[in-house]
């Protein structure tokens, strides 16, 4: 008697835990459709060539730049940074799971014993750490190169962001929250610009689908700028009058978590070169 | 808020009410078209062409073209209604209430609704 009534509870917590969990990929799909509409003839492996993906003249020119890019000494130097043992004769592949090899792809995740978001970079950070060496300042140069090419590892795996306890669906619905939450003197939130808006032009930008924007950083902005994904927020947000909020703040890391699980079943590829 | 920034409030809104003609000499540098154009004041180019007016080049279109606005707004209130507030008329606008959120003074918000008038 007592076993069918906890088998019952169980089955109970079971059907209500996915009911919850069901919410996230709701969201996806309605996205994804939302963007379909929008873009019928564009294939969903290609969002993640964002405004390029609408414009065929400039995704020619951007295939050109990418034979050669402009940034490939960047990479090889976050290479050299990468394999360059630590005081200790550790190196930064001893922190991750098969040597850093595909691994970039489900970050970031939610850690149930810290109750956080851990970014790639806070993984970077933590074996730094880890192993008495100086941490890097999010968002900062030194951070875009070394991730430039750390996160080349995982070109071609398929974002994989998963949500599998309350702790991370609430920081889920935190980053959803903020990014359709408006702001500032303008009153935009980052839905009016890439969801509601996405395809149409301001000025002479075209604007790019959410979907697929966060599977390919850094970026090298004009060629040679390395941008991480934060730091971009922190664009976006300047150029539309919002206070930026730290690279690393929970606000930035929840979005963060939000945005990445939205362009799940996606391609990596690091890093990318845009205007 | 603490006492420094409350002070330092009151005198700007005090500076304000007492001076009007200085806030307004120092505003004045545009005129309409200026202030529509303008990158940190309407901007309006970012989301609207304006057909009839040959200097507006490479306009975004997020909103619709600005053309027989004055078919479209018989009454110059409602036109200057909605730069004030678009989202009075519609919450879910994507156009930033000009007014409402003083990104434009009322004299500038004036402005522009002349300009945008005539086309
Ligand atoms: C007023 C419009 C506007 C708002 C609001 C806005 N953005 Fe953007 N964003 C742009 C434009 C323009 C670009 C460059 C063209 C493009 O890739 O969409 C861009 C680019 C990006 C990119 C890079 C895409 C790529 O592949 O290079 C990301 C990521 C991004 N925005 C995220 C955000 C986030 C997050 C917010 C809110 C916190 C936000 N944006 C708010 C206009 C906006
Ligand atoms: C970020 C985008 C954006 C900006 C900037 C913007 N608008 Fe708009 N505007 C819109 C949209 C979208 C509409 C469509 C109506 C709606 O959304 O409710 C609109 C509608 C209008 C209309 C009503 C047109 C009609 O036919 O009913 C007028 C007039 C107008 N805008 C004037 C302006 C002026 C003047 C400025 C600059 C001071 C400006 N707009 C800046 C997006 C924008």
């Amino acid at each position: 008697m007592k076993h069918k009534f906890l088998s019952i509870l169980a089955g109970l917590l079971l059907f209500t835990s996915l009911g919850v969990y069901a919410v996230p990929e709701e969201d996806r799909t309605a996205l994804v459709n939302h963007y379909k509409q929008i873009f019928p003839n564009i294939k969903f492996e290609d969002y993640v060539y964002g405004a390029l993906a609408m414009n065929p003249e400039a995704k020619e020119q951007y295939d050109d730049v990418m034979d050669f890019p402009p940034y490939a000494y960047d990479v090889r130097q976050g290479g050299v940074i990468w394999e360059t043992p630590f005081k200790n004769g550790e190196r930064f592949a001893s922190c991750f799971k098969y040597e850093g090899n595909n691994v970039a792809a489900s970050f970031p995740y939610f850690d149930d014993k810290t109750n956080r978001v851990v970014t790639f970079e806070n993984a970077i950070n933590d074996c730094l750490k880890l192993n008495n060496e100086k941490e890097m300042k999010y968002a900062s140069q030194e951070m875009a190169i070394l991730t430039s090419y750390a996160r080349s590892l995982s070109d071609k795996a398929k974002v994989n962001i998963k949500i599998k306890s309350p702790g991370a669906l609430a920081a889920y619905e935190k980053g959803k929250q903020y990014y359709y939450q408006r702001q500032g003197q303008l009153n935009f939130s980052c839905a009016t610009c890439h969801v509601d808006n996405a395809g149409k032009f301001t000025r002479s930008e075209q604007l790019s689908m959410m979907v697929g924007q966060a599977s390919h950083w850094p970026e090298f902005r004009a060629g040679t700028e390395p941008v991480t994904l934060q730091g971009r927020f922190m664009q976006c947000q300047k150029n539309t009058r919002v206070n930026v909020k730290e690279p690393n703040s929970p606000e930035y890391n929840n979005l963060e978590f939000f945005m990445t699980y939205m362009s799940n079943g996606l391609k990596m590829q690091t890093p990318v070169f845009r205007k | 808020m603490n006492a420094t920034s409350t002070l330092t409030m009151s005198l700007l809104v005090a500076m304000t009410i007492i001076n009007p003609v200085m806030a307004a000499d120092a505003e004045v540098a545009l005129d309409g078209r200026g202030l529509a154009f303008d990158k940190n004041k309407g901007n309006c180019l970012a989301c609207h062409a304006i057909p009839n007016d040959p200097k507006a080049v490479s306009p975004g279109d997020i909103g619709p073209a600005l053309i027989g606005i004055k078919s479209r707004y018989p009454d110059r209130a409602k036109l200057r209604a909605q730069i004030w507030d678009a989202t009075a008329n519609n919450p879910k606008t994507s156009m930033p209430p000009f007014g409402r959120n003083k990104i434009l003074t009322e004299a500038e918000l004036d402005l522009v609704t002349d300009y945008i008038y005539g086309m």
